[in-house]
């Protein structure tokens, strides 16, 4: 991994629902989802994006891919023809695009039509892409079916034969199907059984050292992250609030809703209990923010100056020298 | 396992059998377990283990289309032992046991509370139904269960309705009703799963709570080893309608006997073992609840299978509190043992 | 503690187990595997028999020339009003038509006209909900005022406006009920698409940059067609009580041509009513019958489409 090889730059995305009310649908409101972010993502490493429901990772996921359009900022991807930016693309310009940006989805119920073959599903976008002939697309799928452990006469089957494991497996396939050299994986492995997501993460892991693919991993579970990703990024209502190397998040952690986060989660080994801190309260509405510091309603920590003012991302030394936090509390940044 | 005087529920060989589309499927083929007072009891499995049908077995409320085969069901309650699978399914003396002696929360705490009535009026119903209270009583006692639950401005919050609620907050009040006729066992089917990490770890809080001051046997049903980890007294592990290994959990987690329960510890990450931490995948899948193997369950998948797996093994006391279903459980007790 | 009277009393029900439960020991090892949607269907008794009696009037309609004797325009002054007999298996009605034959005829027209506005309503509807309903917007709700438009006329008034601007005839009356019909089907149609819209699936087809009318018709039509063929057979049991209606009203088709509502049409004499029940008795029947059987299709189209529905 070449630490200053960006394939993707956000730069201040923010997407914001309206919420329309009354007979008028007058605007009401805004739901900000995703609140300013700024993000490198860099060639061949797989970045976590962690946070609880409605901290706005999964309409990050979907920012990238230009699936929900940002209100605000840019997504701007670099491939071998130098930079484009893809939030002012329209859908003919982004055509190009969507080759190299692909997703896998969490639930491998609804990811499949249940109405086609798989080999139905799985040809219409390599029809779209240029793969002109019936016989040169089965046998596309076919490869593609034994890339993910499947065996080829899969293809002849409906989703419903299938199991969950299975689907996924399938729904990686098709992400893989036009060789994209980014896939964003949306709590890929989050509706599976326990022991059928140690079978699709190490998919992923083979499928990535094969094809050199860069991944964007979103989930909620911090201990898939530590196995899996090289950087994460922990998301609290719209905002990043940490950024860092994976190892440098789990043994030195800055902010305290990490810290908190990771102490809520229920570790398999008995002798790695540690203490929990129970955070009060839920997360707020991302409709009505609290002023200041997002987290200080909930902050053990949290002092008046995180009731008025907004913490920026700052850079900490930590081991790697490329910390990032946003928290007023933690002492001696980084001048830029 | 011996009758102590503080089992608060026995299940005794128990099969439950599904029936639909016209074909049968034996999603509990012969579970035995005790829950004590107390204490929790972590039922353990993937999907279609048959933890959730072992649930709604003690309860009765098994879909139409299944029935009780065989085995018992004993509630122990003050009264003397009571057979619950002998019990009318809706019948007055079952419904007098549900809520009152035995209750249950649910997964999903968005679906659980009725949309149209407030949460006071939920949980004043229980009240209602299961004790004497008059009407004022009832209504403080909502308010201090929900204060008990841990829900700011209780006094407020009992009139309002389940959609101003959060999720975490919903399975509160659905614990609050659950709790409200003080209950000795409660049965928990996945309480967290639809809930972030920071609602679980306060739900966890509250039920340690529970446990700790009102005595309340737990039965509680998950996935997630993590959990097992961080509650459990005793577990059951189940694979595909068996308890496969069963213990208290510092011998089930810490020397797991039966192949599947070291598979399925091997196959999760675990927060704080690093980015190197080997993982290994169960290789294969479930198999077919309609067309299972004949013997071990686990036997397709298994690393250890040898023929003798072809006919199910016999549970097996490999301490007097540590049982096992395995054919090869002296080779992996004396590897357990190193 | 255990005490051995306790036992439940046995069920229909448990009888019924017990049976699937041997069976299945008798199987163990084994597959066994067939058509879900069709054994569903086939274990509909009430849609099987339904079937049956569809197919049956059907045939005999189309193949009226061959089974009918006499011609069902042509009067017979010698046989007039003349009860069932062995010539006339049905009788004979006032001008000496052969009943029995102008029925089989008359089935042709007014099956015509029922599944065929069922089948116009259900394309337009269907074309327009599947689009509008995928991709929303102005184009949405521009359909949806206009199906509002069309769905707030009393149906009566739009016939008769239309048959004073168009005139009575077979063309015009299908034109209309389509008219007055697509509004229910566009409306299902759209409802549908509105919620497979959200399954990931169309979101990936979306990340290929796929076409939004090739995501609409080809990927997510299919998973419409279920509910969809339900409304059409359900529309044309309606359509053709409709046409029925309006021709015994005498607006619906012209009266020369044998339909199912005009053989009726000669029930609006009391004395006919009364005194030559096989008039309006064996037409009646038929409708009913025909009306019934395509309804049971419908039900147990819906049930064996719905995953929901077990059995």
């Amino acid at each position: 991994m070449q630490p200053n090889d960006p394939i993707l730059t956000l730069r201040d995305v923010q997407v914001h629902f309206p919420i329309k009310s009354g007979i008028l649908k007058r605007t009401s409101g805004h739901v900000r989802a995703v609140d300013g972010v700024d993000l490198d993502v860099y060639r061949g490493e797989v970045l976590g994006l962690v946070g609880e429901s409605g901290c706005g990772k999964t309409t990050l996921g979907k920012a990238i891919l230009q699936l929900v359009r940002a209100t605000n900022g840019t997504v701007t991807y670099q491939g071998d023809g130098g930079e484009t930016e893809l939030t002012t693309l329209d859908d003919a310009g982004l055509f190009a695009f969507r080759k190299r940006l692909q997703i896998v989805f969490q639930d491998p119920h609804s990811s499949l039509n249940p109405a086609f073959t798989i080999f139905g599903s799985l040809e219409d976008p390599l029809r779209h892409y240029g793969v002109k002939t019936r016989k040169e697309r089965r046998k596309i799928v076919g490869d593609l079916l034994e890339a993910v452990n499947m065996r080829r006469e899969s293809m002849d089957r409906y989703p419903h034969e299938f199991s969950g494991g299975q689907r996924q497996r399938i729904g990686i396939a098709r992400a893989l199907s036009i060789q994209p050299e980014l896939v964003v994986c949306d709590e890929a492995v989050s509706a599976l059984d326990v022991s059928i997501q140690a079978q699709v993460l190490q998919l992923l892991m083979d499928l990535k050292r094969e094809k050199n693919l860069t991944y964007v991993f979103i989930t909620h579970d911090l201990s898939v992250t530590e196995f899996l990703c090289d950087r994460i990024a922990v998301m609290y209502l719209g905002k990043i609030v940490e950024l860092c190397d994976a190892e440098e998040l789990y043994s030195n952690t800055l902010h305290p809703y990490t810290e908190a986060l990771l102490s809520a989660i229920p570790v398999a080994d008995l002798d790695r209990k540690s203490q929990r801190i129970v955070l009060e309260g839920d997360v707020p509405s991302p409709v009505n923010p609290p002023s200041g510091c997002p987290f200080h309603p909930r902050c053990r920590y949290a002092q008046p100056v995180c009731r008025t003012d907004v913490p920026q991302l700052r850079r900490y030394r930590g081991k790697s020298g490329q910390h990032l936090a946003a928290c007023h509390l933690i002492d001696h940044p980084l001048a830029d | 396992m011996e009758m102590g005087n503080d089992v608060a529920l026995s299940v005794r060989n128990l099969k439950t059998y599904i029936y639909t589309n016209n074909r049968c499927n034996r999603a509990l083929d012969g579970v035995s377990f005790e829950i004590r007072q107390g204490k929790t009891l972590c039922i353990v499995g993937e999907s279609g283990c048959g933890k959730s049908v072992t649930a709604a077995s003690i309860m009765q409320l098994l879909p139409t289309l299944s029935r009780i085969e065989d085995g018992e069901i004993t509630y122990h309650g003050p009264d003397g032992p009571v057979r619950i699978d002998a019990l009318e399914r809706d019948g007055a003396k079952m419904r007098a046991i549900r809520g009152k002696e035995i209750a249950m929360i649910f997964q999903d705490p968005m679906t659980a509370l009725n949309p149209v009535y407030s949460i006071g009026f939920q949980i004043k119903e229980m009240l209602r139904y299961h004790t004497s209270l008059g009407r004022k009583d009832r209504h403080s006692k909502a308010i201090d269960l929900l204060r008990s639950m841990g829900i700011p401005l209780p006094e407020r919050r009992v009139d309002e309705y389940p959609h101003l609620y959060s999720g975490g907050m919903r399975q509160r009040a659905m614990i609050a009703i659950a709790m409200s006729c003080n209950p000795r066992i409660l049965i928990a089917d996945e309480p967290t799963t639809a809930l972030d990490v920071t609602i679980q770890a306060q739900i966890f809080e509250l039920m340690d709570t529970l446990k700790r001051e009102n005595g309340t046997a737990i039965m509680l049903i998950t996935h997630d080893m993590g959990v097992v980890a961080e509650l459990a007294d005793d577990v059951a592990v189940m694979y595909m309608g068996n308890i496969v290994e069963a213990g208290p959990v510092g011998k089930v987690l810490r020397k797991p006997v039966h192949p599947y329960t070291r598979a399925l510890l091997d196959s999760i990450p675990v927060l704080g073992r690093g980015k190197d931490q080997e993982i290994k995948a169960i290789p294969g899948q479930t198999p077919d609840p309609y067309n299972r193997p004949t013997g071990c369950q686990f036997a397709d998948r298994c690393a250890y299978r040898v023929s003798a797996c072809d006919e199910m093994p016999p549970e097996t006391m490999v301490a007097d509190d540590h049982r096992v279903m395995c054919w090869r459980y002296q080779e992996f007790m004396a590897d357990a043992a190193e | 503690m255990t005490d051995a009277t306790v036992t439940r009393p046995r069920t229909r029900r448990d009888a019924q187990f017990d049976r699937i439960r041997d069976r299945e020991a008798k199987l163990a090892g084994t597959t066994q595997r067939k058509g879900r949607f069709l054994s569903k269907f086939l274990n509909n008794r009430l849609a099987v028999i339904g079937f049956a009696i569809f197919a049956v009037i059907c045939l005999m309609s189309l193949f009226a020339p061959l089974i009918a004797q006499h011609d069902p325009m042509s009067p017979n002054l010698r046989a007039i009003a003349k009860p069932p007999s062995a010539e006339h298996w049905f009788g004979t009605d006032k001008t000496g038509r052969d009943i029995f034959a102008r029925v089989l005829y008359g089935g042709r027209v007014s099956i015509l006209v029922g599944l065929g506005s069922a089948l116009l309503s259900a394309l337009i509807g269907v074309i327009i909900g599947v689009y509008s309903g995928y991709v929303g917007g102005w184009l949405d709700w521009i359909a949806m005022r206009i199906s509002e438009i069309f769905m707030s006329f009393p149906q009566i008034i739009l016939v008769l406006l239309l048959v004073a601007i168009l005139g009575q005839s077979l063309v015009n009356l299908i034109v209309i009920f389509t008219l007055t019909g697509w509004g229910g089907i566009y409306r299902m149609a759209r409802a549908r698409m509105l919620s497979i819209r959200e399954e990931e699936y169309v979101q990936a087809l979306r990340s290929f940059g796929l076409g939004p009318a090739r995501i609409a018709y080809k990927h997510m039509l299919p998973n419409a067609l279920g509910p969809i063929m339900v409304n059409i057979t359900l529309s044309t049991a309606a359509f053709i009580l409709q046409e029925a209606g309006l021709s015994f009203l005498g607006l619906g088709v012209p009266l020369s041509i044998p339909t199912w509502g005009n053989i009726l049409n000669a029930a609006q004499d009391l004395r006919v009513l009364e005194q030559n029940w096989w008039i309006w008795l064996p037409v009646g029947a038929t409708i009913s019958l025909f009306v019934l059987s395509v309804n049971f299709i419908g039900d147990g189209l819906r049930d064996a489409t719905d995953p929901s529905q077990q059995g």
